[in-house]
């Protein structure tokens, strides 16, 4: 049976990653330095699950007059006003924070009296309102979350392989980390409780993916107890590298039909991800590996003589 | 060689149709449910308020004026304690008076403080307030513990403060409390059986499926509705109290309805509140005609009000609602009876509503919305639909991948594998009783890229092992034996994400905890367990020479 794409990954590679683990770590770091320089100066967009404030979604059946609507709220005493059309004309998305010290519930009630007095019959789709108070507990939980998942993982990965290797993995997150927010924060796209999650999906796929090179990274270690790290790292990429880019390719396929999924929480959410999906892979070869170049880990007769299920390969 | 047990195959098989059993109400519209026999399960999966439509409102339990209504009460209590006066009903002769002063409460009504004249007394005084303490009763009985810190500052003060005990024991009562009185407003309304829940410590959630008024809910939930009847105070004229000379013991409240009387001097002490109801109804004004709301007050509340009415015949009283005066009557000649009418502008529905609020009673402390998320059951719909479409173009494409990748035989066992995975999440999300949200939809369309990993390795692995040289079967077990210890760290990871995710995660986000962690269960059994049964099936029946892969 001859099937096409087999001969797409050739079944015997011999690519010399190491030979270009160099110029990818300066890449690495100029690219986190400048995600960093971004996020401090461009900073996130932060929607309102973490900023705090209201979103309105108003759908009519005419279309909506965005200058009239943003004049009536703008003359309402509210804060931080918006009015943008919203995927059709007779759509339109109002967001703004209540006036200081005033109910916020309450407000949305106002402003959706004084849509109903300009446009009869308009109605609301989406109405999120979300408070200070809730709206830190929110920030404060999903940097939590973010903090605990990677210690969580990098603890795993240490117990299960070694320490190095859980030092390779915790460079290799926080470059994935770093990269996607310099990227949504480039992009300015809304930050919300789903770019958490989605944050940490690209962990759990980063890992994966990791997870699967240093395993065989292990196994091969074990097996050429005298063949140098490098040619280890290289020999464990290319036999990998068939899974790790068809796998990949599933997970882009997943994505892509996400993508038909409307919704601008959903969109930000497919296209973080589809980033993510990227560069997790990129770092389990470029950062995750190279890092244990720089610190080795253990191995040969000392490690041999621990490790007691050595060799369950015959 | 490539033995499988039968328990394997049995486990696969078992487990596949009970998946099936379970997943299948799904399916089926809702006439078929009902009429299937009862021993079927016909549970569906629970869609999240972001797919079905609905309101989300979380409130907090201003717990604060709860305490300071305690601390207010223990002010007035001590002026008597101070004095020696017996309370009612004690027995004995009356102590010492101890002179004391400035007696209130500080501005954030935290803290109760009162001056003692003569510093000597202060040790006295500490035990006379003492005794009006009274004992904090934890979730598993009394704790041994009273509600009141009382403590001598500097400048001959003594301040009087809530124990941590009492707050948090009064904060849970009143959240219970909360609840109870929602549940039977909501039921007085016969509204589709909105969620009430608690969160946190002072947290309540209200959700309400399908097509709702939010703003009509938080109405209904979020009004005190504390009804009191008090006297007009008119020692003073209304000029002068509106220019800042209120009495002690009176208090200006708003008239809302009334523009010729737009503030109202009334006294703090309320002669009956609306705990006294028995009845209300919406009527009508017999002499107006307009709306208004008939009540009807139980024995002690109508005797307290008969004898106020009687002593006060020629004076006004206000109706008092949450803090607004709704009306201020003149009292003609006593009234007896125990009922009596509410107008003021009342619509028919703003007088229904009261009646309802009335009927089910107040809440023990205000509620403020926290956070309020409602999605148009339209919108819930078209969220279901793009997620569907999305699920199968997704589908679709990896189908057609993995048998471009792997040939018909193993690219079609991975398939068969991943939409049992498929089957199976949805059973155990129906059986769990778990939420499925747009995020969660999002989730389950990555599990499926994902799932597909293990066999993928698995794949890989049997691949370089014939290349190696070994024998078909040798390089499949070997594949499997292999690659299942990667599959298990590499799944490890992402089950440990998915569930500090379902941790910290609110709403539709907790969804895709869900979506997520189950279905990294299941695609290691549909990967693992399926993927070999099937394998060793196939090798069985066309023992080939060399693996299609």
């Amino acid at each position: 049976m001859k099937w096409p794409f087999i001969k797409l990954i050739p079944k015997n590679t011999k690519f010399g990653f190491v030979r270009f683990s160099m110029p990818a770590a300066i890449v690495s770091v100029v690219l986190c330095i400048a995600s960093l320089v971004s996020c401090f100066t461009l900073g996130l967009n932060f929607g309102i699950d973490f900023k705090g404030g209201t979103v309105v979604e108003a759908v009519w059946d005419k279309p909506i007059n965005l200058a009239q609507v943003r004049e009536r709220v703008g003359n309402m005493n509210l804060r931080d006003v918006g009015v943008q059309d919203f995927q059709e004309p007779n759509q339109a998305m109002i967001r703004f924070l209540p006036p200081e010290g005033a109910d916020a519930s309450a407000t949305v009630d106002a402003v959706k009296a004084e849509l109903r007095a300009i446009m009869p019959g308009v109605k609301f789709p989406r109405v999120e309102v979300v408070g200070p108070k809730v709206s830190e507990e929110l920030g404060v939980n999903g940097a939590l979350a973010l903090g605990i998942a990677i210690l969580l993982v990098v603890l795993y990965i240490w117990t299960r392989f070694e320490l190095q290797m859980g030092f390779g993995s915790i460079v290799a997150l926080a470059h994935d980390i770093i990269l996607t927010l310099g990227f949504m924060s480039i992009t300015q796209l809304d930050f919300s409780l789903t770019t958490i999650a989605a944050l940490l999906t690209i962990i759990g796929y980063s890992m994966n993916d990791t997870v699967v090179v240093f395993d065989r990274m292990r196994e091969n270690m074990r097996k050429y107890k005298k063949m140098p790290l490098g040619d280890i790292i290289d020999l464990s990429t290319n036999e990998t590298l068939s899974r790790t880019i068809i796998t990949a390719l599933t997970t882009f396929l997943a994505l892509l039909g996400l993508t038909v999924v409307g919704g601008e929480t959903m969109q930000v959410f497919t296209v973080i991800m589809l980033f993510g999906v990227f560069i997790g892979t990129y770092s389990s070869i470029y950062v995750a590996a190279p890092v244990l170049i720089l610190w080795p880990p253990k191995r040969g007769a000392e490690k041999a003589a621990a490790r007691t299920e050595a060799d369950a390969r015959p | 060689m490539l033995h499988v047990a039968r328990w394997r195959v049995l486990a696969v098989i078992i487990v596949s149709l009970l998946g099936l059993i379970y997943a299948l109400p799904n399916a089926l519209p809702q006439s078929v449910r009902d009429s299937m026999p009862s021993f079927l399960p016909s549970k569906t999966v629970n869609l999240g308020l972001d797919l079905q439509g609905g309101s989300y409102l979380m409130f907090e339990v201003e717990s604060q004026v709860v305490y300071k209504a305690r601390l207010e009460a223990v002010a007035d209590d001590l002026s008597r304690e101070l004095r020696g006066q017996r309370r009612p009903g004690e027995l004995g002769s009356a102590k010492t008076p101890i002179l004391f002063a400035g007696r209130g409460l500080t501005p954030d009504g935290q803290v109760a403080r009162v001056t003692i004249q003569n510093p000597a007394d202060i040790p006295e005084a500490i035990k006379r307030i003492e005794s009006l303490a009274s004992p904090v009763i934890g979730l598993t009985g009394p704790t041994g513990r009273t509600d009141l810190d009382v403590k001598a500052v500097p400048g001959n003060v003594i301040e009087i403060r809530l124990t941590e005990e009492a707050k948090t024991s009064m904060t849970r009562r009143a959240v219970s409390q909360s609840i109870e009185v929602i549940r039977r407003r909501i039921d007085e309304t016969g509204t589709k059986e909105p969620a009430i829940t608690r969160q946190g410590v002072d947290r309540i959630v209200v959700q309400a499926p399908g097509e709702s008024d939010p703003e009509k809910l938080k109405r209904l939930v979020g009004q005190t509705a504390r009804l009191t009847f008090q006297m007009v105070d008119e020692t003073v004229s209304p000029a002068e109290a509106a220019a800042g000379r209120i009495p002690p013991g009176s208090v200006l409240l708003e008239q809302p309805g009334e523009p010729r009387e737009p503030q109202v001097l009334v006294r703090r002490r309320a002669l009956v509140t609306g705990d006294n109801l028995t009845k209300a109804d919406p009527g009508f004004d017999q002499q107006t005609g307009e709306p208004a709301v008939t009540f009807q007050f139980d024995g002690a509340g109508a005797r307290a009000f008969a004898r106020a009415s009687t002593e006060n015949v020629g004076k006004r009283f206000a109706i008092v609602l949450d803090d607004k005066v709704l009306s201020a009557p003149t009292i003609r000649e006593p009234i007896l009876g125990g009922n009596g009418q509410i107008s003021g502008s009342f619509t028919i529905e703003s007088a229904n509503e009261l009646a309802t609020l009335l009927r089910a009673g107040a809440l023990p402390a205000p509620l403020k919305v926290m956070e309020q998320r409602t999605v148009g059951p339209e919108l819930g719909r078209d969220s279901i639909n793009a997620g569907a479409t999305a699920g199968i173009i997704a589908m679709l494409l990896i189908v057609a991948f993995m048998i471009l990748a792997y040939g018909l035989i193993f690219g079609g066992i991975a398939i068969l594998a991943l939409a049992v995975n498929l089957i199976l999440i949805l059973a155990a999300m129906t059986m769990v009783g778990a939420t499925l949200t747009l995020p969660g939809i999002a989730g389950l369309i990555l599990t499926i890229g994902a799932a597909v990993d293990a066999n993928v390795l698995i794949y890989e692995r049997m691949r370089e092992e014939e290349l190696a040289g070994r024998s078909t079967a040798l390089a499949i077990d070997a594949g499997f034996k292999r690659a299942i210890v990667t599959v298990m760290d590499a799944n490890v990871t992402a089950l440990l994400t998915a569930l500090i995710l379902f941790y910290f995660g609110a709403g539709p986000v907790r969804g895709f905890a869900w979506t997520l962690s189950i279905g990294v269960i299941t695609s290691l059994f549909t990967a693992i367990l399926m993927t070999q049964v099937l394998v060793a099936a196939w090798y069985r029946q066309t023992k080939p020479k060399r693996l299609p892969i």
